[in-house]
């Protein structure tokens, strides 16, 4: 056990902690995620981030990252020292997020050239098409169809669960292109201009009130053969390129433990009977039993960390952080609601209001994010096939 | 930075987990445990030829000098086998107290009997935690009365570590005047504790520097922490053979471990139980290095990998059908082992509130 970074990253962490004090000031609100497109605002602070090397940092220079090696020990003291400091992290979302990680590896020069640093900089924003209606865990089952006429290919159909798609710039989106090979043989990856005639984003409200997400339906949409990333029928590939990137993240406990210190405050601060919550045994002890899965989850995420600097293949130890992280968040946001018994039900800006309903908003939020981005069954599908070694369900014979 | 065991921890895992594997096939687990001493001569050499019963004694008193991390990596591997020996009272708790109160005579008199193995220890300290049935001892003009109850690992010890009230801690021969000792006999056949009785017994007393009470609320920590340990490698035992279990056995034409319903009841097993691994070792490592975190996070720790096993030992038994019910099986003694870890040392009910008091939440327990 050696649980110091070493002088070198210590160094790199006061270097940071001086800049997050001299320029905080200058930062967007933290935490809330891509509501519109990005302004004047968030890109200043975007361009101030990139110069210093505290975002895109391992993007080449010359598509206008920072341009040093990977170090993920840093990549940690950065998401560690803005989240302490509750400031803006920079740009988040699918582009920078996804599909630029996909062009580096997978995007040919002009690709490469034409966007990685007009997304950087925000100048770009991006949605992902990937699932249909009829294409959820399933996604490889996508129906979405293009046909190559005139040096173009002619989109239809529909997808779902487009998040920002009503302010994005482009879509890169799953489409099938080969419809008689294997499933996973026929998609193509491709890069779609949203103001491209055929495209009509319709918002998807959920059940927190918010539209959060859009369906797009697509007719005849036509995009040049040059857009495409990889080769055509290569999509799922391209796409699972992306994928790692997403599934590479080691998990945010410091969120969940910064979630656990609200409750802390509700249960020290909030009465019930004219008595302080946290002198109720039933309240503290289930705010007890999640802090122990909370700070079992940071050390978890320790050993992960450990675990990748020394090139180990955490396997199961990294199959279980979305299980058990997405089921934690709703536990946690479950006993703050409960504590905070009928109170915790008011929305909407109503009188008596607590942290302006953001406690039922979250806990909404945390069903969702149990559901997206494959569910808690597909998960345990992953951690017992994957993880376990079990053997897949056989697939039955088709029935019609 | 460096979050795992290094190059030695797990080397010292692997050779007490093959000496615990080989000497312990199921049949023999079940033979010690019919036997119902909480003991077995040759695994106890065993332990001692390995410097494991020394592991946290300096060597100036015979021991091997080592950290309570190490401690943390037999006792996990002494979990998996649910071995029969008195490890935890006699290698970690009673060295904890007698390094942190005992006097420079009693630590010359009592670690390197403990540390070569010829002397076992148990340790009496339930009524700091929770009282029982009016158990409890009072010390008064150098004389010990009253009874204290789960002794742990008390029924094959020769000595005994006894708390009167929070503030004093005894040392007592088990061959002492005036001393009654009764087995209690637990669902757990493989550890043996007990009630003890003292009348008028003379009390020589714990009492170095740092006081009885240091020594009691370390010494119940440390035992707190090994017991998190035991019940982490009993557990991912568990969990283990179900997998294997369910690859093996066949129903409808095809190995139940195809069947989703119980493939992901072994995926929330694991998932429960496998991060408690790395806040156990956090554990191991913040009681010798950052110790002024170690308190909170042995209760959690501990608290927390209960509530993820008692999940595990009622999953385990399920995925194993009618089987998991047998003793042809023998599942129950894992069952039977993390069951009593459990309760042993406190609770996780009592734990929680005991955590929530340490991090200043609340002036005193909520449940009285």
């Amino acid at each position: 056990m050696d649980l110091s970074y070493g002088p070198e990253y210590e160094d790199f962490r006061s270097d940071l902690r001086v800049f997050l004090e001299k320029h905080k000031h200058k930062s967007p609100l933290a935490g809330m995620g891509m509501r519109g497109h990005p302004g004047p605002f968030e890109r200043d602070w975007q361009a101030l981030l990139i110069e210093n090397g505290y975002t895109c940092r391992t993007i080449p220079k010359k598509y206008g990252g920072y341009g040093a090696e990977p170090d993920i020990l840093k990549t940690v003291i950065i998401q560690e020292e803005f989240t302490s400091a509750n400031v803006n992290s920079g740009l988040s979302g699918q582009g920078i997020g996804m599909l630029v990680p996909t062009l580096l590896e997978r995007g040919n020069d002009d690709q490469r050239e034409k966007y990685i640093r007009r997304t950087i900089t925000g100048e770009l924003y991006w949605c992902q098409g990937y699932s249909e209606p009829g294409a959820g865990s399933d996604l490889a089952s996508l129906r979405t169809s293009a046909k190559v006429e005139d040096g173009h290919f002619i989109i239809n159909g529909q997808k779902i669960w487009t998040s920002s798609a009503h302010f994005s710039d482009m879509c890169f989106i799953l489409v099938r292109t080969e419809p008689d090979k294997p499933k996973h043989e026929g998609i193509s990856y491709l890069l779609m201009d949203m103001k491209t005639p055929g495209i009509e984003v319709r918002p998807l409200v959920t059940m927190t009130g918010a539209a959060e997400f859009n369906e797009m339906f697509l007719t005849d949409v036509k995009v040049p053969v040059d857009s495409i990333v990889g080769e055509r029928g290569e999509g799922w590939h391209v796409a699972n390129t992306t994928l790692k990137h997403e599934r590479g993240m080691l998990g945010d406990p410091a969120l969940l433990l910064g979630r656990v210190e609200s409750i802390i405050k509700i249960l020290q601060h909030e009465k019930l009977n004219g008595r302080p919550l946290m002198e109720h045994a039933s309240y503290l002890d289930r705010l007890v039993a999640a802090q122990a899965k909370t700070e079992a989850l940071k050390f978890h995420a320790l050993r992960l960390l450990s675990q990748t600097l020394n090139n180990e293949e955490p396997g199961l130890n990294r199959f279980i952080i979305k299980f058990y992280g997405t089921e934690l968040a709703r536990e946690l946001s479950d006993i703050a609601l409960e504590a905070l018994g009928e109170l915790g039900t008011l929305y909407d800006g109503s009188p008596h209001l607590r942290a302006h309903g953001s406690w039922q908003v979250r806990n909404m939020f945390d069903l969702g994010l149990i559901i997206g981005g494959g569910t808690s069954q597909i998960q345990k599908n992953i951690i017992s096939e994957r993880g376990l070694g079990m053997p897949r369900e056989p697939k039955l014979a088709k029935a019609n | 930075m460096e979050f795992g065991l290094s190059a030695d921890q797990k080397l010292l895992e692997n050779s007490v987990r093959r000496f615990t594997e080989d000497s312990l096939p199921l049949e023999r687990i079940r033979e010690f445990a019919n036997a119902r001493t909480g003991f077995n001569a040759p695994l106890w050499q065993g332990l001692v030829d390995m410097a494991a019963t020394g592991v946290l004694i300096p060597e100036q008193y015979g021991g091997a000098d080592f950290r309570m991390l190490d401690a943390v990596v037999i006792q996990e591997a002494l979990g998996r086998t649910v071995t029969p020996v008195p490890f935890t009272a006699s290698a970690i708790m009673a060295p904890v107290a007698l390094l942190t109160g005992g006097t420079d005579a009693q630590k010359e008199e009592w670690l390197p009997q403990i540390a070569s193995g010829e002397v076992k220890v148990g340790v009496g300290v339930s009524e700091v935690i929770s009282i029982r049935d009016a158990s409890g001892v009072t010390v008064s003009g150098g004389r010990l009365n009253g009874h204290a109850m789960f002794v742990m690992d008390g029924g094959p010890a020769d000595m005994f570590l006894i708390a009167a009230g929070p503030d004093n801690l005894a040392i007592i021969p088990r061959n002492a005047p005036g001393v009654t000792v009764t087995q209690l006999t637990t669902i757990d056949y493989s550890r043996m504790h007990c009630e003890i009785k003292l009348e008028n017994v003379k009390a020589d007393l714990v009492g170095g520097p740092a006081g009885a009470a240091e020594a009691i609320h370390k010494c119940i920590m440390a035992g707190r922490l090994a017991l998190a340990a035991d019940t982490l490698g009993a557990a991912e035992v568990m969990i283990y053979k179900a997998v294997e279990y369910a690859k093996e056995r066949r129903q409808f034409d095809r190995v139940i471990a195809s069947y989703q319903a119980v493939k992901h009841m072994c995926a929330e097993m694991i998932s429960q139980l496998e991060p408690y691994r790395s806040l156990v070792w956090y554990a191991g490592h913040a009681y010798d290095a950052i110790p002024d975190d170690a308190p909170v996070k042995i209760l959690l720790a501990k608290s927390g990998i209960d509530e993820a096993a008692k999940f595990v030992i009622r999953t385990a038994t399920e995925v194993h059908g009618g089987m998991g019910f047998t003793d042809l099986m023998g599942l129950h003694y894992w069952y039977k082992r993390i069951n009593v870890n459990r309760v042993l040392l406190g609770p996780p009910e009592i734990l929680r509130n005991e955590a929530a008091i340490a991090q200043g939440w609340l002036k005193q327990h909520a449940i009285i």
